[in-house]
């Protein structure tokens, strides 16, 4: 009996199997085309021409390493390092603490607290683009918000053309970004927050733990793979600032917001160094890449990414 | 002590809320944070409050009213201007590159997530890897070769220039979304569907389509909001004015008008309406899907 139903059962299974493989293939087809055509092979073309002497129009030269080694010895690309290491370290300095302290208030369970949190998520509903040139307009020294602001309570001394002082444009555009992502940040800590079982701050309670204590004692600990997860996006996503850049100050005045994507561009699309600027890619790419592997391998980002902390 | 404290569980139990053991500090802990969360409230909403207001100023008013203030005689005549400079081109360009290209990173991601998630074999799971790996490498560093891959296709300065790398970049996060959805489906549904002769796309469409209906919708907000955003793309790979998208126009804009700015933050204001709507009727889809990856 149990023979005669296996019989034809075999061949079938077989036959699935094969399905599965050409489906496996197939279907697979269309987003790896797309995916390896203008993602992987332009990283590789990328890597081709750091090698290259090219202005884009007469055929590009191998030069070997000139470029790197031009690249090692340039104080500006140096200098354009550094500054995205800084918008790294201040991202997160800035941005950790404010945003865990916004998410864990909006998980609140007070009505007032989720009513402010529908304003707090507005800055998310603007591109960089135009959160750069609304800010562009409150920072203008001649008739922006915020000096108008300074002249009329009688701090006219403080006004300036905040994004035309060199010492102060880096810090000023930080600022900016902070404002437009830590929104972001602050939701994914608000997703984090909830997730926290009730019963610890219960515990804790008749313990005769304060707010305080909670926090440190309980919330903290308890974000920890957000607190990954949102570092993880800041220190890569630090790595792509361009656009809130090019509108607020193109990297000027002088080279004092120069970041690395942006040096790549202006090097590559103003400058028409083309080879030079592939360089300065795939230094960019490099550091993507390493980044994203350094935190994988020590926090786990993968468990924690399938951790649910969703809204 | 030991009374008082159940005396206040019982009441925090009707008030739903967290309460310290003292009263005098509870009044305090709830005052502190409520400060606290009025003046990020007015550090937030102050920058597009201005940018509103301000788009409803009059030039000659924006030189004198006082910028923090409502303006004196509101008027939509920015946006009036606004609209009648090619502002309806460069909206419909959007919506085309927008569609266009949700709908393409939806469709392949889909099929690629299916065979990923239901069909395990080294094959699959080397192709997931190969996207994973594509979630670090910055666009930006991409953006010279795909510069000259364009050019070389006669793409450049076109639609079309923007929705091919566009869905490139789109593809990876979008399978990871579905990848992580898909998996939860019981394996045993999808077994017995197999075994009762119903191919790869019947089961497609009939069981994993419906049962990951929300990451699609996460997918299709995040992407789509991606795309309206997206600055570099275009910055290189356009140049005509009949091919321009929103950035860029806006961009476009304040180098036309430099100190016109009502008239470019109604520009602003307006290039930004239909995420604002999307916000307004969908907020828990948009906050959701804008955490797409992180969230399941």
């Amino acid at each position: 009996m149990s023979t005669a139903i296996q019989a034809p059962q075999a061949p079938r299974l077989a036959n699935v199997s094969e399905r599965a493989n050409q489906v496996a293939i197939l279907w697979t087809l269309p987003a790896l085309a797309f995916y390896i055509l203008f993602a992987i092979i332009p990283l590789f073309i990328a890597v081709y021409l750091s090698f290259t002497n090219w202005n884009g129009l007469s055929d590009a030269t191998w030069i070997g390493l000139k470029n790197w080694i031009a690249l090692f010895s340039d104080s500006v690309t140096g200098h354009a390092l550094l500054l995205t290491i800084g918008v790294m370290i201040i991202s997160w300095i800035v941005q950790t603490p404010l945003s865990l302290l916004i998410g864990v208030f909006m998980a609140g369970q007070q009505r007032y607290r989720s009513v402010l949190s529908v304003f707090y998520f507005v800055p998310l509903l603007f591109s960089a683009v135009a959160i750069g040139l609304t800010w562009v307009s409150i920072l203008d020294p001649n008739f922006g918000l915020l000096d108008t602001l300074l002249k009329t309570i009688g701090l006219a001394s403080l006004a300036k053309g905040w994004l035309g002082d060199p010492n102060l444009a880096f810090f000023v555009v930080m600022a900016i970004i902070c404002w437009e992502f830590i929104p972001f940040h602050a939701l994914l800590y608000l997703g984090g927050a909830r997730q926290i079982p009730r019963e610890l701050y219960e515990a804790a309670r008749i313990d005769g733990a304060g707010p305080v204590q909670n926090l440190f004692l309980i919330t903290i600990p308890q974000l920890k793979y957000t607190i990954v997860t949102s570092t993880t996006l800041m220190f890569t996503g630090s790595l792509t600032y361009f656009d809130l850049f090019w509108v607020t100050t193109q990297g000027g005045p002088g080279y004092a917001t120069r970041v690395l994507p942006l040096h790549m561009y202006i090097t590559a699309f103003q400058n028409e160094q083309i080879g030079y600027g592939s360089a300065l890619a795939v230094l960019l790419a490099f550091f993507g890449i390493v980044l994203s592997i350094v935190l994988l391998r020590f926090t786990g980002f993968t468990r924690m990414a399938s951790q649910r902390e969703g809204l | 002590m030991g009374v008082s404290t159940l005396q206040e569980k019982a009441a925090d139990r009707q008030q739903q809320d967290r309460k310290p053991t003292l009263q005098r500090r509870n009044v305090w802990w709830e005052i502190i944070p409520a400060v606290f969360g009025v003046i990020w409230l007015l550090i937030t909403i102050s920058p597009v409050l201005y940018m509103f207001m301000t788009s409803l100023r009059p030039l000659t008013d924006f030189f004198t009213d006082i910028p923090w203030l409502p303006p004196s005689h509101p008027t939509l005549a920015n946006y009036v201007d606004i609209l009648s400079r090619d502002f309806g081109l460069y909206f419909a360009n959007t919506v085309f590159v927008t569609v266009l290209s949700v709908l393409l990173i939806v469709v392949v991601s889909i099929f690629a997530a299916y065979a990923i998630s239901k069909i395990r074999n080294r094959y699959t799971q080397t192709v997931f890897n190969l996207f994973l790996v594509g979630l670090a490498i910055p666009l930006q560093a991409t953006i010279i070769p795909i510069y000259a891959m364009i050019t070389d296709l006669h793409l450049y300065d076109t639609l079309f220039a923007l929705i091919l790398p566009g869905v490139a970049f789109g593809i990876p996060l979008s399978i990871l979304v579905l990848v992580t959805y898909i998996r939860d489906i019981p394996k045993e549904l999808h077994e017995s569907m197999l075994l009762d002769g119903a191919g790869h796309f019947r089961i497609l469409r009939s069981l994993v389509l419906p049962l990951s209906r929300p990451a699609l919708i996460t997918v299709v907000i995040y992407e789509t909001i991606q795309v309206w955003n997206s600055f570099l793309f275009p910055l290189v790979l356009t140049q005509s004015s009949n091919v321009r998208v929103l950035p860029l126009a806006l961009w476009s804009y304040q180098g036309q008008y430099t100190t016109n700015v009502p008239a470019i933050l109604a520009a602003v204001f307006l290039s930004a309406t239909p995420i604002i709507l999307l916000y307004i009727f969908g907020r828990r889809q948009l906050l959701g899907g804008l955490t797409a990856g992180f969230s399941k």
